[in-house]
């Protein structure tokens, strides 16, 4: 404690630390606030960051809760917090957060991290806190009882807790504030403490606001893209337009010429063929001391690129190899995902097979603030600054290109300009560091829209073969589903111990144990194009396949399309699902949110003139949603008049932030559905920015998305994700209702004026 | 240009210093305070404002006018900071995110915080300043008149977005019956 007497205030600066390591053992202790500092360099508009805890109880009783989670907009800064806050007992408005950074520790056992899992991706924040953090509350609200207790001599179990107050059998109130320097004193609990019932909550299911809206508002919110520090270059990069493209000569001459320029230095992608764990792509980096220079230098490389071994790929291309693979001649080059039963067996004994193609297109993720990273790498160590999505695979990089100990490699998350996957690819922070090891300032690298659109890990290329069968009674008998598809699993670290369907199709998904002979299997198909995570991976294609399938199987049947896929589920029950979002997927907790969207957009009503009724449903990653949209499409202009989204995560943590994740998701449907798709040339990716990858202008989306929250009381999945997949068909099933043209393509594009 | 960036706190050239006479100086005002840039004049507005004024709060996202991230007002229109050379911005008047609020939240502002829009909120600023632009023009926009606002969000907040305009709205009139009480 003698560090203490080095602070101003030192009576007052003493705090409680409560973290949760990797392992799901407590860490309780103290600190200083001497690590709470704000770094000089980081200017002083920018909060300090590095807390270094979870709880940090001040003895006026203020309290501040680290955020551990990147914050991509998902709401992790808010929500978490709430998570520590409803276990320790202490009033939600008297709560300051603070964002922490990277937490990573060395172990005897090898790499850790101090704060558990601070990655975002899977929707698996909340789930994974409900956990841990909860306990990391408990545990200092049980500091602070047994304090109490000694003070006040009365046996803890007499004592209860309130609003940041322990409260005596007499009413007697102590604040947490008091308490704080005996319960620092205590060692921390060694077993897990028990958390409170969902009807004891007071902070968890409440609306809670984004806990700092105010500073985005005005501005004072500093984003990854918007650290500097003294003497920065600014970096932007040329890059192979063709993957696995070589430079064959670069001739500087005239970018070195640039006012402002500084540097031009080479960076290196993969070998052909190899996994791409670092930079995506050889390039030239120009280094200058702002933006604009770097931008004008790089104007005026001369560089010859010598393309790579997908030099003449297209998407036309890709369209006849996936053809071709789904032939039935071609049906032994299928990889099995599930199979049930006999299929062909079944189809033979049919009364009728009903078959249908669709197709969707590579996805970028567009984030509004693209790839960027301010990186200073010294002799012996590195400071990150970055948005990013896994900071822990943002370490391992860093450590991978400079050699630099993770331990001496400090990463600072700030709040993130969007996610949707993009950023668990840290391609753009090995780059940065690629070109700071050869600079002796910090490097901020910049990437471009048209950088961003074009050299992105995009969602898989996927055609879906779907066929049907029905018996004489109607029931579907067999169902089949062949997906052509650019494999996500592509070029991928540790690739051959994952099954090759691994990210793009799920075995379990719907309706999988539903019908007796089933069928989903992967063509995979050949290109050179990355492919990563984008928002709902595996849902966000295989629900508009799946979902406007059933729609088509209704049509035929003249069956009504909410009632074929309630009859499908069948009786409430839990069926086994394997891999993420499993272990069960519950066709009852489905079937509620469907009954839900359809009762909310008024489903038995004759809808007027020229408008139509859609609906779909899909779980993802265990949550589960169902869209129902209103729509005409007069012309061929598409007008979702109503949007509805039923949504069943569990217990809800953030209301207010669950109603937002799912208005987002819906509208980031829609625009996916109406607008969006990456094409290739000549191995090129042919769009560059938003007026060729136009996302959804207000003018496009509904003016309301009404959200039905159904709380089942199960425990919560996350909520990031699962508002996407099922607006897509729904949109297409709406259409239909309103046209009777079936979109199969995505996305809609013009199509519908074409016809209409 | 200045080599070193400077903080909005302490401007480059105090304000009597701006001179109009100088034909490689643009002397222009940011926020209400005067500057005097003698950069490079075909350099976008967007890039002066983020590197060598860190006022980030401007944010850059597609370079062509599209995106919406960068608006700013400039004479209390909104604009594209990154289609906005230097050189057109001789003698103007310049209001970025950092200089709305008054004493007190821009009515926007405080809307935004009250109906919870923002997501990542990376676009929130530009968003809000093209609704002050609309605001300015159309007091009471009706859902036709927000729709104009062509801002990206690739979040979706579209929805809070138009519910906070009119808020911003009804705001706006509290505070003028506020002042007229008082008056």
């Amino acid at each position: 404690m003698s560090k203490d007497r080095t602070i101003a205030n030192p009576s007052r600066r003493r705090f409680l630390v409560v973290g949760a390591a990797a392992s799901g053992a407590l860490i309780v202790g103290w600190r200083t606030v001497q690590a709470q500092q704000a770094l000089p360099y980081l200017g002083a508009r920018f909060e300090p960051v590095s807390l270094g805890v979870f709880v940090r109880i001040e003895k006026d009783g203020e309290v501040i809760i680290g955020a551990r989670g990147c914050e991509i907009g998902q709401g992790v800064k808010t929500s978490l917090p709430m998570l520590i806050a409803e276990e320790l007992d202490i009033d939600w408005t008297r709560v300051r957060v603070e964002q922490l950074p990277y937490g990573y520790i060395d172990t005897d056992k090898g790499p850790s991290d101090k704060y558990g899992d601070q990655g975002a991706g899977g929707s698996t924040s909340i789930p994974t806190a409900w956990k841990d953090l909860r306990q990391a509350g408990a545990a200092a609200r049980w500091l602070l009882l047994v304090a109490a207790s000694a003070k006040l001599d009365i046996p803890a179990g007499q004592l209860r807790t309130e609003s940041g107050s322990v409260i005596a059998p007499d009413g007697t109130r102590t604040l947490y504030g008091d308490l704080v320097d005996a319960a620092s004193k205590l060692d921390p609990p060694t077993e897990p403490r028990t958390l409170k019932k969902p009807e004891e909550f007071k902070v968890v299911g409440k609306p809670a606001p984004t806990v700092d809206a105010r500073e985005i508002v005005t501005g004072q919110t500093q984003y990854g893209i918007d650290a500097y520090l003294a003497e920065t270059l600014i970096a932007v990069v040329a890059r192979s337009p063709w993957i696995d493209g070589e430079i064959t000569s670069l001739d500087d001459a005239e970018a070195r010429r640039v006012p402002g320029v500084k540097d031009i230095v080479r960076i290196t992608g993969p070998k052909p063929g190899d996994a791409i764990d670092g930079a995506l792509a050889d390039g030239v980096a120009v280094l200058a001391t702002s933006t604009w220079a770097a931008l004008k230098g790089r104007e005026k490389l001369k560089i010859e690129w010598k393309p790579g071994a997908f030099a003449e790929e297209s998407t036309e291309s890709l369209r006849r190899q996936a053809d071709e693979l789904l032939k039935p001649a071609n049906a032994d080059k299928a990889v099995a995902v599930r199979r049930d039963g006999d299929v062909d067996k079944a189809r033979k004994a049919a009364r009728k097979t009903i078959e249908a193609r669709y197709g969707v297109p590579f996805l970028a993720h567009a984030t509004m603030e693209p790839p960027a990273a301010l990186i200073h790498v010294e002799k012996d160590k590195v400071l990150l600054i970055a948005s990013l999505q896994d900071p822990n695979g943002a370490s391992e990089v860093i450590n991978a290109v400079t050699g630099i100990a993770r331990s001496k490699i400090e990463i600072r998350m700030p709040r993130a300009g969007g996610g949707f996957g993009r950023r668990l690819k840290n391609d753009y922070i090995a780059e940065a560091a690629l070109i700071a090891r050869q600079a002796d300032k910090p490097v901020k690298l910049l990437w471009t829209r048209e950088d961003d659109i074009r050299h992105d890990f995009y969602r898989p290329f996927c055609v879906f073969q779907m066929a049907a069968s029905l018996d004489r009674k109607n029931e579907v008998s067999a169902w089949s589903a062949h997906c052509a598809a650019t494999p996500r699993n592509h070029r991928d670290r540790g690739m051959k111990e994952r099954p090759l369907w691994n990210g793009t199709l799920a075995p379990d998904d719907f309706p999988a144990g539903l019908v007796p002979n089933f069928d989903l299997s992967l063509l995979p198909l050949e290109s050179g194009q990355p492919r990563g995570w984008w928002r709902a991976p595996v849902s966000n294609a295989t629900a508009f396949a799946v979902q406007s399938f059933i729609d088509e199987i209704a049509v035929a049947l003249k069956q009504d399309p909410l009632a074929l896929r309630l009859k499908l589920l069948g009786e409430p029950r839990e069926l086994p699902y394997h891999g993420h979002g499993g272990p069960v997927f519950d066709t009852g907790r489905m079937a509620a949110v469907l009954n839900a969207a359809a009762e909310r957009i008024g489903w038995k009503r004759k809808p007027e003139r020229d408008r139509g009724l859609g609906i779909a449903g899909h779980f993802t990653f265990g949550g589960y949603a169902a869209h129902a949209f209103e729509v005409s499409a007069i012309d061929g202009n598409v007008v979702v008049h109503r949007a509805v989204c039923a949504i069943d995560v569990g217990h809800v943590v953030n209301p207010l932030g669950l109603e937002a994740q799912m208005i987002g998701g819906t509208i980031d449907g829609l625009s996916t559905a109406l607008n969006l798709g990456i094409t290739l040339k000549d191995g090129k990716v042919q769009q560059s920015n938003f007026g060729d990858y136009p996302l959804l202008r207000m003018a496009q989306a509904p003016i309301d998305v009404e959200v039905v929250i159904i709380d089942s009381g199960k425990e919560p999945s996350g909520a990031g994700e699962m508002g996407l997949p099922s607006a897509l068909p729904a949109l297409t099933n709406a259409i239909y209702a309103a046209t009777r043209v079936r979109i199969r393509e995505l996305p809609i594009g013009d199509q519908l004026r074409k016809i209409l | 240009m200045q080599a070193t960036p400077i903080h909005p706190a302490k401007p480059p050239v105090a304000p009597t210093a701006a001179k109009a006479d100088d034909d490689k100086t643009v002397p222009l005002r940011i926020n209400g305070r005067a500057y005097s840039f003698d950069g490079d004049e075909t350099m976008p507005l967007l890039w002066y404002l983020r590197d060598v004024l860190r006022l980030t709060g401007t944010k850059f996202g597609c370079g062509i006018g599209a995106c919406g991230a960068c608006t700013v007002l400039v004479d209390g229109k909104a604009q594209r900071a990154c289609l906005t050379p230097m050189k057109a911005l001789a003698k103007r008047e310049v209001t970025t995110i950092e200089g709305l609020a008054g004493s007190e939240l821009h009515p926007l502002q405080q809307a935004w915080v009250e109906i919870d829009v923002p997501q990542c909120g990376y676009c929130q600023a530009g968003q809000i300043i093209a609704a002050a632009d609309l605001l300015k023009r159309t007091p009471n926009p009706n859902d036709d008149e927000i729709g104009k606002i062509s801002n990206l969000c690739r979040c979706g907040t579209y929805p809070r977005i138009r519910k906070a305009i009119k808020r911003a709205a009804e705001i706006t009139r509290e505070r003028a019956a506020r002042e007229g009480s008082k008056s």
